[in-house]
């Protein structure tokens, strides 16, 4: 049962295995663990990160493929829940309709630059995807009727998932849409992640790993490596829109700034590499951490300078508004140490 | 004699100035194994790129049980029969012995589009690769990386690839290139086995003179590029050309 949840890929390996607990059970029951609007803005933005790492993973860990149009996809997800309710109204069937319709343009613009692209050279897709991204960003921001512009674009999604809609109290924590919100993002994540996790163990993801390492050998026994990188391709973007669509539903607001900024691209490639690339479970683990990172470390940082006053040059360095810096020298360390990821070297040491 | 299954028709390659294989006219039938010998710089790894289609010919085709297949990719060429092996080893160095057997089952089952079924659960697949992991003894290496492989090891896995395939048309290039004395033999039992066994088209890539003379029905020589002789091994050896140009040496020595 576990094993078919799973896929048949466990963690191997004790620590991971904890880990992962670890953070599937704060994740589980986050409303009731961490109480507070903060956290739990904190715990639905793991989710989603989650999904979209494990969706870029899909491609550049497990394939071979370099991508800069991930939050493109991305944003064709959230963008298209956005318009959805702005445009057919308040309700469930705008969000169905934005949801559905993002992921099918994602997956047919990856597929038109897929068909244009990765019949030459995979080194090629790269460029094509850096212009395009470059290209939407700038129609989103021109199309301002349409798009808001740098604005975005704030709308209404059904009241059972707004902070107004009340259910009671179950263990002191008073039960809102908010909550379920959250909840429908939670299992909608983790259902989506275990179908990736399937995918990559599938047989078609055996040839994906086998495209990754040797397109030449696998050509030659048969496989089209054209059209497996193209589905590849298709699938992930189609993920990252619906992570996109998830994250929408759970802001109540877009803008070019939280789903299309080539930082959240950047932000993706970090994940990706610090929990450990052709690993699904590396997305968790670099989502998780960089995610804290992002949201804590200035508090933590706050907290040291105070600790340190009086000392010379501690305080400056530990300043809050030099949390960039010190993520940065996370982020050497952890691939100067785990060049395989965390995974990679739970893994792999023991 | 059985008919005809492989043939290439005037082929031809040039890469700037230079020809590599030139209009070289060929008919392999069906049962029968084939040695293509000569020197370094012959051409022979060229042709064979040109019939599996790793390379465009310049001029002239390739015709697989009477269909031109020219123009097809190379998995086009592979999916109607034509398999091939390679001389510098050419595998999947980070997945498993068993995956990289497995994954050529796989695609010749036509399962590689399957999405959503759990890789390890395909037992069939599996059995079948350790079949022929057997046959090249390897079955207790299966969960090894291929990176962490001997060289003798990694060359007979790409020998397993090829016969895992089932092709109608086996390329061997060199197989047994770099291997010690005592691994050797596996792999030429393995070709002779085929040979016996089965219908099908074999083509050897081969410089021992004693395995081609205990293998091979027919000798093609090729020089600079050109078909230089092509007849029964005894006639081919004892040829003037071969004597002087190839042979001379190799023959003394067996």
């Amino acid at each position: 049962m576990l094993n078919t949840l799973l896929s048949g890929d466990r963690p191997r390996s004790l620590v991971l295995t904890a880990l992962l607990l670890g953070v599937l059970i704060s994740l589980a029951f986050a409303p009731f663990l961490f109480p507070g609007v903060r956290s739990l803005e904190t715990a639905a933005t793991i989710c989603i990160f989650i999904l979209l790492v494990a969706s870029y993973d899909l491609l550049l860990g497990y394939t071979g493929i370099v991508s800069f149009a991930h939050t493109m996809f991305f944003g064709l997800g959230a963008y298209g829940v956005a318009l959805a309710s702005t445009h057919v109204g308040r309700g469930w069937g705008a969000l169905a309709l934005g949801t559905l319709a993002g992921a099918l343009a994602a997956a047919v613009l990856a597929l038109v630059i897929g068909l244009f692209s990765l019949r030459v050279r995979a080194i090629f897709f790269a460029m094509i995807t850096l212009a395009v991204a470059s290209a939407v960003a700038v129609l989103v921001s021109q199309l301002y009727q349409l798009t808001g512009g740098e604005d975005g674009l704030t709308y209404r999604i059904p009241r059972e998932l707004t902070p107004a809609f009340r259910l009671g109290e179950v263990f002191g924590v008073r039960i809102t849409g908010k909550i379920l919100n959250y909840y429908l993002i939670f299992f909608c994540c983790l259902a989506l992640f275990l179908l990736l996790l399937r995918v990559v163990n599938s047989p078609f993801g055996r040839v994906l790993q086998a495209v990754r390492e040797n397109d030449f050998r696998a050509e030659a026994i048969g496989y089209r490596v054209v059209y497996y990188r193209i589905t590849a391709t298709c699938l992930s973007a189609a993920v990252a829109a619906l992570a996109g669509s998830l994250y929408a539903i759970w802001l109540r607001y877009v803008g070019p700034d939280t789903t299309l900024s080539f930082e959240i691209m950047l932000d993706i490639l970090l994940m990706v590499v610090i929990g450990g690339m052709g690993t699904m479970y590396g997305a968790v683990l670099g989502a998780v951490i960089f995610v804290l990172a992002q949201n804590y470390l200035q508090n933590l940082m706050g907290v040291a300078a105070d600790a340190a006053t009086g000392l010379p040059l501690l305080p400056e360095l530990l300043d809050p508004n030099r949390w960039l810096l010190w993520l940065g020298v996370l982020f050497i360390l952890s691939v100067y140490y785990f060049p395989a990821g965390i995974v990679g070297r739970l893994r792999a040491g023991r | 004699m059985s008919q005809t299954l492989l043939e290439t028709a005037g082929l031809t390659v040039r890469f700037g100035g230079h020809v590599a294989v030139d209009a070289v006219s060929c008919a392999f039938r069906a049962g029968e194994l084939t040695a293509i010998v000569g020197p370094n710089g012959a051409g022979k790894t060229t042709y064979f790129n040109l019939i599996s289609g790793q390379i465009a010919a310049s001029s002239g085709t390739v015709t697989l049980a009477g269909q031109d297949i020219s123009r097809l990719s190379v998995a086009a060429r592979c999916e109607r029969g034509l398999g091939r092996a390679f001389q510098l080893t050419n595998l999947f160095p980070n997945l498993t012995v068993l995956e990289n057997v497995r994954l050529v089952i796989q695609g010749r089952r036509g399962r590689g589009f399957s999405l959503f079924s759990m890789a390890s659960a395909e037992f069939e697949l599996t059995d079948a690769a350790l079949v022929v992991l057997e046959r090249v003894r390897l079955d207790r290496l299966r969960d090894h990386k291929v990176a962490e492989l001997s060289h003798g090891n990694q060359r007979k896995l790409e020998v397993a690839m090829l016969i895992a395939l089932e092709p109608k048309v086996y390329m061997f290039d060199e197989p047994t290139a770099g291997m010690s004395v005592d691994e050797a033999p596996v792999v030429l039992d393995l070709i002779a086995e085929l040979k016996r066994d089965s219908d099908a088209t074999i083509l050897l890539v081969e410089h021992k003179m004693d395995v081609i003379r205990t293998l091979a029905d027919r000798i093609v020589v090729l020089h600079n590029g050109a078909l230089a002789a092509d007849g029964p091994p005894a006639e081919v050896m004892a040829s003037d050309i071969v004597q002087e140009a190839y042979m001379g040496r190799e023959l003394e020595d067996v």
